[in-house]
């Protein structure tokens, strides 16, 4: 194993809690200038995971490596921290002002006077702070606490950034900005960063993976689209909002094309699962058209089912359809095409999709 | 009606012309209680951090008996104080009893639980993950403990401020270690009794009105403490 070539690595590595293991992970790596999201439901263990790798939580065995060497003494974890800085779900500034706060991880790792003024002047201007250094953090809006507290995080210049929902409780616009000014910085710097999120479109946006726990295990581990498009499992399906998900059974298989059957109908797909089986298969909204005449002669998708539409939800630049097939499918269409195409509540229209686009999933025990 | 409006005037006269008597008095309250606080400070803030911070069996006893002391009553801590330092007592050979030194002793035992109780409640306030932000922003132990009191540092003086308050205020103790020897242990409040006793109440209100002066200052203080912010 070629550990020189990831910023950190862990093996083994496992967490327990009162006899209960919390955390077990075999192994992970983080490579130069990657960015990781981590996602997973409450309790999964992610906050736990960048815990044990700082050394802030005991864990039970398993090694932490930084650049191919182990961390092993006291000294050696404590200088390990000190590569890395931390961005917690609360900004938790220091009853001081926005310029000691930003400072404060500096003279913490006794940086000299003059440096230590030049890079939080450096970082106050990045988030746009300057006019802020002096007032005192306990008079802060919400986001510009959260500023703040991303401003000291990048003032250590750390090799490893870790976010623990760094931008819950914030509202859209906020988040947005915030989001965009870290991701530059840990772009132009080539900083390695973990991001815990609940927000799916979050990871997507940011990340060159992505990283499932569940039951403090991974349970996949891939890039977004992957991760999205092809969840290994219902939990991971469930989780990442795919957006439908029919229960069927395998019809037949030949050479990976497969035909299922869902409640009264009969679905084309691709994929691995046997005749008889029982299967999940998902369907991503963004991959649902829908027209208005029967596209059965001008598209290539193998499924085309009369349907109704039966609610509209506004989701920003789109609208996500839920539409009757005698099974319920869920698609997305621009603001564009919904109004070229007259669509209202109760229209009848036709929904298609590629077999490609039905990812079927064994059923557990199924 | 009379004597109260005589002596309120009376005590005005004493206090505008900087009696030496009365301001002797005033000054030796204020240094003994001051440097009694100061003992209380030292060991209760470490004391109570360092119970705050650590978990251990029986935690829940400790800090249990540490709060009851913070209502321990003077004459209890006077009597036990005064066997202590009797000629014949355990620390007696120190000769310390009818000192000032002995109201030090005194007042800080009074004094002590008061800042210890409110260093740990201070320290339990501050959110449980500013320990974890504090060492992910790189800091050693001792930087944590510091970070951690420098934070706390309102509700801190909040403390200092109440044990001040509680100790320069007391009379039991003093007068039982002390002895309110004129010029020597007299201090504000065992010079109050003692004129009340002998119908000097000029000389009482005007004691009494110092005294309370300080209060006003100590409180006026912790009101300020408490109606600050917290930071996000």
């Amino acid at each position: 194993m070629n550990q020189s070539a990831n910023v950190l690595e862990l093996q083994d590595l496992t967490v327990s809690r009162g006899g209960v293991r919390i955390l077990e992970i075999p192994s992970f790596a983080l490579r130069e200038n990657e960015f990781v999201s981590l996602i997973g439901p409450n309790g999964a263990g992610k906050s736990t995971l960048l815990l044990a790798i700082m050394g802030l939580i005991q864990s039970e065995s398993g090694s932490v490596w930084h650049r191919g060497v182990e961390i092993q003494s006291d000294a050696s974890r404590l200088a390990f921290r000190r590569k890395i800085a931390m961005v917690l779900q609360e900004p938790l500034l220091f009853d001081s002002t926005v310029y000691e706060n930003v400072a404060s991880g500096l003279k913490i790792r006794g940086v000299g006077r003059a440096e230590t003024r030049d890079r939080v002047l450096h970082y106050l201007e990045r988030f746009k702070l300057s006019d802020l250094a002096r007032r005192s953090a306990r008079k802060l809006s919400g986001g510009e606490a959260r500023r703040v507290s991303l401003a000291r995080a990048f003032a250590v210049e750390p090799e490893i950034i870790f976010f623990d929902e760094p931008f819950a409780n914030l509202d859209a616009p906020t988040r947005q900005s915030l989001t965009e000014d870290m991701d530059r910085i840990i772009r132009d710097q080539g900083i390695a960063a973990i991001l815990v999120t609940h927000d799916q479109s979050e990871a997507l946006r940011l990340s060159s993976r992505v990283v499932v726990l569940n039951g403090g295990k991974v349970v996949q581990d891939g890039s977004p689209a992957a991760v999205m498009n092809a969840p290994v499992n219902e939990f991971v399906a469930n989780f990442v909002g795919m957006e439908t998900i029919l229960e069927g059974v395998v019809l037949s298989n030949l050479e990976l094309q497969m035909a299922v059957r869902v409640g009264e109908h009969e679905i084309d797909a691709i994929g691995s699962p046997l005749q008889g089986e029982a299967v999940y298969c998902c369907i991503r909204p963004e991959n649902v058209t829908v027209s208005l005449r029967d596209p059965a002669h001008t598209t290539s998708a193998r499924n085309v089912f009369p349907a109704r539409i039966v609610e509209i939800a506004s989701l920003g630049p789109f609208l996500r359809l839920r539409l009757d097939c005698g099974f319920p499918l869920t698609s997305f269409v621009t603001r564009e095409s919904f109004a070229t195409l007259g669509l209202s509540q109760g229209t009848r229209v036709y929904a298609s999709f590629k077999a490609t686009s039905v990812h079927p999933i064994g059923k557990r025990g199924g | 009606m009379d004597l109260i409006l005589e002596g309120l005037v009376k005590a005005f006269q004493l206090l505008a012309s900087l009696d030496p008597e009365v301001l002797g008095i005033a000054m030796l309250s204020l240094k003994v209680s001051g440097l009694a606080t100061l003992v209380s400070l030292v060991i209760g803030i470490g004391c109570g951090t360092l119970i705050a911070l650590t978990r251990f069996p029986g935690k829940k006893v400790l800090v249990s008996l540490v709060n009851t002391g913070m209502g321990l009553p003077p004459v209890v801590v006077g009597l036990f104080v005064s066997i202590l330092l009797w000629r014949n007592g355990p620390l007696g050979f120190m000769e310390l009893l009818y000192t000032p030194a002995a109201i030090i002793i005194a007042q800080s035992v009074i004094a002590t639980p008061i800042v210890m109780g409110i260093t740990i409640a201070a320290m339990q306030q501050l959110p449980a993950s500013l320990r974890l932000q504090i060492l992910a922003l790189g800091a050693t132990r001792t930087q944590l403990v510091w970070m951690l009191i420098k934070e706390a540092r309102l509700p801190l003086m909040a403390g200092v401020m109440a044990g001040f308050g509680g100790v320069i205020s007391e009379v039991g103790a003093s007068i039982m270690v002390g002895g309110n020897v004129k010029g020597y242990t007299r201090v504000l409040t065992t010079a109050t009794v003692m004129e009340t006793g002998r119908g000097n109440f000029d000389i009482a209100i005007a004691l009494s009105l110092i005294l309370l002066l300080f209060c006003f200052v100590i409180n006026y203080i912790l009101t300020h403490i408490q109606q600050r912010e917290r930071p996000r």
